[in-house]
């Protein structure tokens, strides 16, 4: 389908019979939202830019001094940095890949009927619908090792979760899984009832058998949705701070987000942080396109 | 009618030029969130009812004291006229403009001589040995420690300590009879631990943790004046202080990977350890039955003696500077003066307060009033601190970075941790010009 271009409002539509002309719709609602994306998106990422090239420290009142790439060639070189970037790599591959698998699986389990499919579901969602510093902090309650609950229950004794730094890691990650699977499985499980139903009926004719089925018919299927829900994650785990803040200081789960905080507001480094924040967005934006390239692939499919 | 509505619109009028002059008035002072706070807002209760002036201290949690401070400082906000600003904010905030000069105000007052000298030279003074002055010291604070009376009395306990160490158990007079205290006390099986500590690496818990054990060893962090660390931070006595710190971590309770003055309060309260760092700031609380159900068996100690004999202590503490941008700065002068006088600071020291005045100090009265304050007393006169230049923050980063792997984490060495450090920090000095 082609996408039909109005230059005239529809006669139909509801805003015609409210009597909004094309021009009062463009001056109530598109002009604002455009200034307000200008004001406070575009031009603040802007002013940032300009600042990533100075040695600009926002807690004295010293004038801003150009120093063109420097800021980005310390950034760049910089050990700590890079042991931030591998760390939060490590994150997000961890905690992502641990959404997809538990949250499809759970998307898998209720595509089904059975009793009280509607409340278990919503009870499953609840996780999502908490807010990080709340989550942070009972978790760590969760994994304290001398009374928390899950050592209990798992047996581990003193078992230091979040204090071994080898560990502290995999347990926000963990908690990150907790969190946000369910969102998976909400995405998952719109992709999966959207099915066709007789496409499985086709393979149950030919004997398929439930892994050929899941490979052919499932997954290509759901791919498109999930690859959102993908997208969505990454972004999102790429870019953790709360969780991570609250549960553990280890510069082993030092995430980027962490560091630039760091660096912006107790440093008061605010041109480096500038320049670092770039470096991030750019990031993000690269493997954002790496994933809608691919996505658009698996739709063509 | 006409009247009537002419003369109501008047009081409204009258009302509200009369509200806006109590505003005027009123002043704000911005601290962090914890004890010390609620008793200055008792203090400034009584400055109200001397002088009709009403004074609000308004607090945010300890984490983002700084970051709060300091955005409203650089936004030029004049939203508080006073601030009780920690000692390393000093560089900052006379460099960027954002405290009033009180030079003048120290001399007239001779506040020198007032205040006890560790206090000015570290809450009040910047550049070190300028003669330039930016705080009126307010509350003083270093680190102590407290202890386990009933454990350390115990008559099996001090036997079989003799026998191990031959010598008696008692409160450590060094940080050699510290480590073997908590190594004596540590006894996982019991779920009884030697000792508590800062490891907190998010802002400078940690890093003033370890100060204790470098100061003490005899060692610096740098020389002050020329900036120079190269031999200060990493010389043998700082690296044989911070081996002796990490050796401290392995007495610890478990997880004690992120720890400030919450958790090592509560390592006495909850029975965990026997002997426990801390600021003396929070020991009111380890007095009071009602937060610690072992008030009665708690005691205290100052910072012990390294091996040479050299006895410092970490410190903390605050002093009270006027922000450039308030607009009742002269207003906020008077409440100093009243705030230095000698009475104020003995209702201050009654109320829980930590007063810096020398006088009130030294006097039989306070430092008899709880069991800690003889060992705060004689803290304060051996009390030093952190850089307090401008780029202090990117300082203690990289002290972070470094330290906490080492003390926690098990990387590396002792020396190669210092050396590390050294190098960084001659770094941030070379970039702002410090050093050559």
């Amino acid at each position: 389908m082609t996408a039909k271009i109005y230059t005239r409002l529809d006669a139909n539509s509801a805003a015609a019979a409210k009597g909004f002309s094309d021009l009062s719709i463009r001056n109530l609602f598109i002009i604002p939202t455009i200034a307000f994306l200008i004001i406070f998106n575009v031009f603040p990422l802007l002013y940032s830019l300009g600042y990533s090239f100075t040695d600009f420290r926002a807690s004295t009142n010293a004038p801003a001094n150009f120093v063109g790439l420097r800021n980005y060639r310390e950034l760049l070189t910089d050990p700590f940095i890079w042991r931030n970037f591998t760390i939060t790599a490590k994150y997000v591959i961890i905690s992502v890949t641990g959404q997809v698998i538990v949250g499809f699986g759970l998307a898998m389990l209720l595509n089904r009927e059975f009793p009280l499919k509607g409340l278990v579901t919503t009870l499953l969602l609840l996780p999502m619908m908490l807010s990080m510093a709340v989550v942070g902090l009972f978790w760590k309650l969760l994994y304290d090792p001398s009374f928390g609950i899950i050592n209990y229950f798992l047996g581990l004794g003193k078992f230091e979760w979040l204090a071994d730094p080898n560990v502290a890691l995999y347990a926000i990650a963990l908690t990150d899984i907790w969190m946000w699977s369910p969102f998976v499985m909400l995405l998952s499980l719109a992709g999966l009832s959207a099915v066709p139903k007789h496409l499985y009926e086709a393979a149950e004719i030919d004997r398929a058998s439930s892994l050929y089925t899941f490979f052919r018919i499932t997954l290509p299927l759901v791919a498109p949705i999930l690859m959102i829900a993908i997208i969505f994650r990454t972004m999102e785990a790429f870019k953790t701070f709360d969780l991570a803040y609250i549960l553990s200081s280890q510069p082993n789960a030092e995430l980027i987000a962490i560091r630039l905080y760091k660096m912006a507001f107790l440093e008061w480094q605010t041109g480096m942080s500038s320049a670092f924040a770039y470096i991030v967005l750019i990031m993000v934006v690269a493997i954002t396109n790496i994933y809608v390239k691919y996505l658009n692939k698996v739709k063509e499919r | 009618m006409r009247k009537k509505l002419t003369s109501l619109l008047a009081g409204a009028a009258l009302a509200a030029l009369s509200a806006t002059q109590v505003f005027a008035e009123d002043l704000v002072i911005f601290w962090a969130e914890w004890d010390p706070a609620n008793f200055l807002q008792e203090l400034v209760n009584e400055y109200e009812a001397e002088t009709g002036v009403s004074v609000t201290v308004e607090t945010t949690p300890w984490s983002d004291f700084q970051t709060k401070a300091f955005t409203e400082f650089n936004a030029r906000g004049s939203a508080y006229d006073m601030i009780v600003g920690d000692s390393q904010w000093l560089g900052a905030a006379s460099e960027g403009g954002h405290y009033v000069d009180l030079t003048e105000f120290f001399n007239e007052h001779k506040l020198g001589e007032v205040m006890a000298p560790a206090t000015v030279k570290y809450y009040a003074e910047y550049p070190g040995n300028s003669g330039k002055f930016w705080a009126v010291p307010a509350e003083g604070d270093a680190v102590g420690w407290s202890y386990r009376k009933d454990w350390f009395e115990d008559p099996k306990e001090m036997a079989a300590f003799k026998a191990k160490y031959g010598y008696d158990l008692a409160p450590p007079k060094t940080w050699k009879e510290l480590t073997d205290i908590a190594e004596f006390f540590h006894r996982p099986d019991e779920n009884r631990y030697g000792i508590a500590i800062y490891t907190d690496n998010s802002y400078d818990a940690m890093v003033m943790g370890v100060e204790n054990a470098i100061f003490s060893y005899g060692a610096e962090l740098g020389n002050f004046e020329t900036y120079e660390v190269e031999g200060y931070i990493n010389s043998d006595a700082s690296v044989a202080a911070l081996e002796n710190y990490k050796k401290l971590y392995s007495f610890t309770p478990p997880g004690w990977a992120k720890t400030f003055f919450v958790e090592n309060n509560q390592a006495i309260t909850e029975n965990l350890a026997a002997m426990s760092m801390n600021y003396f700031a929070f020991f009111p609380a380890l007095l009071n039955e009602a937060t610690n159900p072992n008030a009665k068996n708690t005691g205290f100690f100052a910072n012990p003696a390294g091996p040479t004999g050299a006895q410092h202590a970490a410190l903390g503490g605050q002093g009270i500077s006027i922000v450039s941008y308030s607009k009742n700065q002269e207003e906020s002068m008077k409440f100093l003066e009243w705030f230095i006088k000698d009475e104020t600071q003995k209702r201050w020291a009654e109320l829980g307060g930590y007063t810096a005045s020398a006088k009130v100090l030294e006097s039989e009265e306070f430092r008899k009033a709880t069991p800690y304050n003889e060992a705060f007393y004689q803290t304060m006169f051996k009390v030093k601190d952190f850089w307090a230049v401008p780029e202090f923050a990117e300082l203690l980063t990289a002290a972070n970075q470094r330290l906490y792997p080492y003390i926690v984490g098990n990387e590396g060495t002792a020396k190669e941790t210092l050396d590390a450090l050294a190098g960084d920090w001659k770094k941030t000095f070379k970039k702002y010009g410090r050093t050559k």
